[in-house]
């Protein structure tokens, strides 16, 4: 027998469904102006954080009303309490998108002087770990969650390694400094992305099977 | 749009004054929740919808109660046309002591709504699919409704009120009698009647004040202290009084 409660969740999965093809959007629009070295993609950026921004407003009072008139419990509560989380880690990847789009918008008013291929390749990983992180949750995959941890290893090997080439350049190069300091932090901002993107997978692990992972090291320390 | 009308309301059982100049309206085909603690008015108010408080002696009643333009209190208001346009579920499922079928069939043939055999038995059957114990029912139509569980009998006695096609359904406490799952199964069956029909529902249970209800009045010592759609009362209301109710902090 459906809930006309669950008529409600499914509207607040759809929610956060729409929200993340918007986050998804801005990181593609900002990565393509950034390798393509234009600056028209980034007005839909500025443009989405505001949609983004109401999404996040729109999903809290959602959650907020689910809790307080359904008094959800178990799987019903972890749902709900997770989507809040999850909300916010959406938008916390708008700000990062519209960050990179900011670095981008100044990195194309210098003259060009190097493309880092490895900037584009974390993109590609991150946003296949946003757009799997909300599959995770609407499909209720913890196997789909927990592949993305691994990947957010690869993301912050990926970062260092442009943090390498980067500190390399500036000590070859000094004129460029911030031309280079550009795309380090562009490379941060992505490498935060996908930093989202796995609290967002630790939140669908919970929400699925009860289990707590964030800052599982700490436990193993105490344990040793 | 507004259905129920309280204006100025006031009630006396006696010297005792139980509602205190009640202003309200409420709104077709949502759910309209009463909420309040034990002696509050609550019950009383609800009984004045359909005037059952008429049946008590020493009840005095000043203002007005309008239900689709016409004061209920008015001299030329014809009380059982009243009662089948606006019916009664109360706490405890009260069936009468006939089979299923007459229990639904009774109203019809009092009210003379329907005229043939075949029409009897399609608004019974229908009575029944409505409130989704017809394919429970259907090969027990003449088994006693005395031997029908809890919920089944609190459902038959909607699919009794809906048969003489009423507007309004009153509801006193309807699953206090009930067990979570069965109590479950009529706030779900609520929300699929208020497609068609306009409710009111009196609980002490906030919890299911919350879960069901569109608007909630909350009533204390005999006054409406507050009413607003349930997410606004049950989120952040405007009266104290209704969010020391709420959060457990009074009554």
């Amino acid at each position: 027998m459906e809930r006309h409660f669950d008529v409600e969740l499914n509207k607040l999965r759809e929610n956060l469904s729409d929200m993340a093809a918007l986050v998804e959007g801005m990181i593609d629009n900002a990565i393509k102006a950034l390798v393509e070295r234009k600056e028209e993609t980034l007005g839909n950026v500025f443009n989405d954080e505001v949609e983004v921004n109401k999404k996040h407003i729109e999903v809290d009072e959602i959650c907020l009303k689910l809790l307080a008139l359904h008094q959800p419990t178990a799987v019903d509560l972890r749902l709900i309490t997770s989507a809040m989380k999850i909300n916010s880690e959406l938008e916390r990847i708008g700000d990062q998108a519209v960050n990179i789009s900011q670095n981008t918008t100044s990195l194309v008013k210098q003259p060009f002087f190097i493309q880092l291929p490895i900037i584009p390749q974390m993109t590609e990983i991150t946003k296949s770990m946003v757009k799997d992180s909300i599959k995770a949750f609407i499909t209720k995959d913890s196997d789909i969650a927990k592949n993305i941890l691994l990947r957010d290893e690869k993301v912050d090997d990926l970062k260092r390694e442009v943090f390498k080439k980067i500190i390399n350049y500036i000590i070859e190069n000094p004129a460029q400094t911030e031309y280079f300091i550009d795309l380090l932090l562009i490379s941060r901002n992505i490498e935060k992305i996908a930093d989202h993107t796995t609290n967002i997978a630790e939140d669908v692990i919970f929400m699925i099977l009860g289990q707590d992972i964030r800052h599982h090291h700490l436990f193993d320390e105490h344990k040793t | 749009m507004s259905l129920i009308r309280a204006e100025k309301l006031n009630l006396y059982y006696g010297n005792f004054h139980a509602l205190i100049n009640v202003n309200l309206s409420i709104e077709e085909k949502r759910i309209t929740a009463i909420i309040g603690p034990s002696g509050c008015g609550k019950s009383t108010l609800l009984r004045t919808f359909n005037r059952m408080n008429d049946l008590i002696e020493t009840v005095h009643i000043d203002g007005s109660i309008i239900i689709n333009n016409e004061n209920i209190f008015s001299k030329t208001t014809d009380i059982d046309s009243l009662r089948r346009k606006v019916g009664m579920v109360f706490q405890r499922p009260n069936p009468f002591p006939l089979s299923v079928y007459e229990n639904i069939a009774f109203g019809l043939k009092i009210h003379k709504i329907a005229k043939t055999r075949n029409e009897l038995e399609h608004t019974v059957e229908q009575g029944l699919k409505s409130v989704l114990l017809w394919d429970q029912l259907k090969d027990k139509l003449k088994t006693s409704a005395l031997n029908l569980t809890l919920e089944q009998a609190q459902r038959l006695c909607i699919a009794r009120l809906i048969a003489v096609k009423p507007e309004i359904l009153l509801m006193d406490e309807p699953c206090s009698a009930l067990d979570p799952i069965a109590t479950m199964h009529i706030e779900e069956l609520m929300l699929e009647l208020k497609k068609n029909y306009t409710i009111v529902i009196v609980t002490h249970n906030m919890q299911q004040a919350a879960r069901v209800s569109d608007d909630t009045g909350f009533m204390l010592l005999g006054k409406l202290i507050e009413f607003n759609k349930a997410e606004k009362i049950f989120t952040n209301p405007d009266k104290k009084e209704t969010e020391d109710y709420i959060t457990g902090r009074y009554g």
